[in-house]
């Protein structure tokens, strides 16, 4: 009866068995710090060089814009304040949307009170920025543009090609374009270089590698300053001895993924389908756009708290989250609910089910079931 | 309470702690039952450490160290029923030695400062005034830095004169005081995530009474992190207290049924009945004779005098409750004393904000309470509800 479905892979993902196993051989065997001039150090660095030359493939870009940095949160810390820094002479505006993970959304704060102009552009009703907004948006004073790749709640796609479009056509003037992949690597098709993408944020603990080791993708030619100071690791970008376990983790995580990516998107989509199938005859509102990412699915029941869902399944061992991990802990609403102009009860009554390319159809036929049943034992006490 | 010990160079010269107790010195014939208590306490405090045999002497105690005063101090600083704690170092009767410990005492010390000597020894040479005039003396030679202040030293040497020895201390800390714990019986407290109950349990323990906390939870509309809530503040308690046994109560069935068969402007009167009935049952097995909680007069709807007289008629036990006329301040000032505070304000839902209705009821009539009864299956409910008790051992 002890079974578990997790189905909050947006959150974070299981490690792959393969992962895990060449990660402990690293920790065992390949001690090394990359920096030391001897042997030891020289077989640790070559994990860092291949896991480099892994990504860059992955991206089709060059190994030397791939920077590791300890998660996406970093990486988009990094690619913000950076830019900021480095070519806040050039103009003093920078744009994002309102739907940005906090790690984008609390960096504009900052970089507003350091005396930058934000303008948080608002999604159209599928949660996504057309090129339209973004063009009616631009000032000759904009230096940055930061825009999600799939948002991490209700996993609506941006347009990336056709934004960069926009930009491109500033000539000269062009602003940077820097975009959280977080929620996409991996996932679907991702080619920064000829895209027109300037900086891109990478995390492995998403894809099945481990929690801790993140990258930016960093535009050859694009020079920002680094966070951290120190020894110099990273080409100066990211001083700190290497992650060397979790760096190769990571690698061998992205090739994983990139290698079963096209097979996964049609399987998760259908994964989607049969768990809404199970739902059907419940009161519930799909929050999630038609076009967007099968992976992550944002469903309301009105009249219901989501924790109270999540803690319901939880108990029947269906894991799942209210909007956001990052939001749920903290007794605050979903900006990026709100911002889709959802009722307050829908916002409360939300949840979201992220599937993985290891969750099988058995699993989320079987979670819908348990979603259903427990919506329908609990319907009598909310309200 | 924290216990600062802070920069001490005797720190390694002390060689006992005296423990002063205030209270049970006026308890009469049961004085020597509550010396045993506090001394069985004590022991208990310092468990881990090297055994020492704890002296009773004139309604004092001594705790001898060897050489561990910042172990053992902090622990005895949490002992109820100890009133304050000074280490000592014991001499002789020595003058020359004692000459020089009070001199030690004093070391990098500036300002002002006195020496109050207590004789009980009468065979020994010199009375308290010579004594203290002497020492004082001697002090404001060998330290040019000194000056003495009669009424308010910044600094004060004692030295006991005593047959078994002679005391000499100048710091003294103070103790939670109260009684010790377990010298009053024992006592069931509805323990919930918030800022007030765990004040209330502490303020009961420092009465002697020892406590079974209780906490209800509600799954899946209590999350199990507001579990390990209580279970930290469980922890925080037996810090004080030693191991505590924490009684975990399924509620949601009990929930339920209210929720589906009473009227809403009753919930939380009548979910504050069933918790008493529980918690009297729970008493009965584990041999407790009181209920502690954490109310406090007028807080909110169910701790007007109305529903507190409605609570108390569903509970055979008396109902003690030692916030009831304190304001939130002073209990949220006594939460950070204690140490409570900021687990309680962790943003977890316990089950008293579900279920909450809109105009709850302040002035709930007996009659009309004990109607909406009808519709509940009291006793199997109550049965159900102890039969799923589960127990977590918790260490300070």
């Amino acid at each position: 009866m002890n079974v578990t479905i997790y189905l909050d892979n947006s959150a974070t993902t299981k490690p792959h068995p393969q992962v895990i196993e060449a990660m402990a051989s690293l920790l065992e065997e390949n001690y090394g710090n990359p920096s030391s001039l001897h042997t030891i150090g020289q077989r640790a660095e070559r994990v860092i060089t291949e896991a480099r030359r892994d990504l860059a493939g992955v991206l089709g870009v060059k190994d030397k814009e791939i920077i590791f940095t300890s998660g996406g949160t970093e990486a988009n810390n990094m690619a913000l304040k950076g830019v900021a820094r480095a070519y806040g002479n050039r103009g003093r505006h920078i744009i994002t949307s309102q739907i940005e993970h906090p790690s984008i959304l609390e960096v504009f704060k900052e970089l507003e009170s350091e005396g930058l102009r934000a303008t948080y552009l608002e999604v159209d009703g599928e949660g996504r920025i057309t090129p339209d907004r973004l063009a009616a948006a631009l000032e000759p004073e904009t230096i940055l543009v930061s825009l999600f790749h799939v948002n991490n709640e209700i996993g609506s796609i941006n347009p990336l090609p056709e934004l960069a479009e926009v930009l491109a056509g500033r000539g000269r003037q062009r602003p940077f374009f820097h975009v959280d992949a977080v929620q996409s690597f991996g996932k679907l098709a991702l080619r920064p270089g000829s895209w027109g993408i300037d900086l891109l944020s990478l995390s492995a603990h998403k894809i099945h590698g481990p929690k801790g080791v993140g990258a930016l993708y960093v535009r050859e030619g694009l020079v920002i300053p680094p966070l951290l100071h120190g020894g110099g690791q990273e080409r100066g970008l990211r001083s700190g001895t290497e992650n060397v376990a979790g760096i190769g983790g990571f690698g061998l995580a992205a090739v994983l993924a990139e290698g079963e990516r096209e097979e996964a998107l049609p399987k998760v989509a259908e994964l989607r389908r049969v768990f809404l199938e199970g739902l059907e005859g419940t009161d519930c509102r799909l929050n999630s756009p038609a076009g967007g990412s099968p992976y992550i699915l944002n469903l309301s029941f009105p009249g219901f708290r989501g924790e109270v869902l999540v803690h319901a399944l939880a108990a029947k061992g269906v894991y799942v989250s209210t909007g956001s991990a990052c939001s749920s802990r903290a007794h605050k609403q979903s900006h990026v609910l709100e911002s889709l102009g959802l009722s307050p009860a829908e916002v409360a009554g939300a949840i979201r089910v992220s599937f993985s390319r290891s969750n099988s159809l058995a699993e989320a036929e079987r979670a819908g079931r348990i979603l259903a049943e427990v919506v329908a034992e609990l319907g009598e006490f909310m309200g | 309470m924290d216990f600062v010990y802070g920069q001490d160079s005797l720190e390694d010269r002390y060689d006992q702690v005296l423990v002063r107790y205030g209270e049970i010195g006026l308890k009469g014939k049961n004085r020597h039952v509550f010396e045993q208590q506090l001394v069985r306490n004590i022991e208990k405090a310092l468990a881990g450490l090297s055994p020492r045999k704890i002296q009773r002497t004139y309604g004092r105690m001594f705790v001898p160290l060897a050489g561990d005063a910042r172990e053992v101090l902090p622990r005895l600083g949490r002992v109820f029923g100890i009133v304050s704690l000074s280490p000592v170092v014991t001499v002789g009767r020595d003058l020359e030695e004692i000459k020089e410990w009070a001199l030690q005492m004093a070391h990098g010390h500036k300002g002002s400062f006195r020496v109050d000597v207590r004789r009980s020894d009468k065979s020994f040479p010199m009375n308290s005034m010579e004594m203290n005039r002497l020492l004082g003396g001697h002090l404001l030679r060998a330290n040019p830095d000194l000056h003495v202040d009669l009424e308010q030293p910044e600094l004060t040497i004692s030295v006991e004169l005593r047959s078994e020895g002679t005391y000499i201390y100048s710091r003294t800390w103070p103790g939670p005081g109260g009684l010790p714990l377990g010298s009053s019986g024992r006592g069931i407290l509805l323990l919930s995530g918030g800022i007030d109950s765990p004040v209330a349990g502490w303020l009961m323990m420092k009465r002697g009474l020892e406590l079974l906390p209780l906490h209800f939870h509600s799954p899946p509309f209590t999350s199990d992190r507001s579990k390990e809530k209580v279970i930290d503040l469980c922890r925080i308690l037996a810090s004080y207290a030693g191991p505590i046994s924490l009684h975990l109560c399924h509620f949601t069935e009990v929930q339920k049924a209210i929720y589906r068969d009473c009227p809403p402007d009753l919930g939380v009167i009548l979910m504050r009945r069933m918790m008493m009935r529980i918690a009297a049952g729970l008493a009965r097995e584990r041999k407790a004779a009181a209920i502690v909680t954490g109310e406090s007069l007028g807080q909110v709807a169910s701790q007007t005098i109305e529903s507190i007289s409605v609570i108390n008629a569903a509970s055979p036990l008396p109902i003690l409750r030692p916030l009831i006329g304190m304001d939130k301040e002073k209990i949220v000032e006594l939460a950070r004393t204690i140490g409570t505070y900021e687990t309680s304000i962790l943003p977890y839902d316990d089950c008293c904000t579900l279920f909450v209705p809109k105009h709850p009821e302040i002035r709930p009539r007996p009659s009309r309470v004990e109607e909406a009864e009808e519709a509940l299956a009291i006793p199997e409910l109550v049965q159900e509800a102890l039969a799923k008790i589960e127990v977590i051992e918790v260490d300070g």
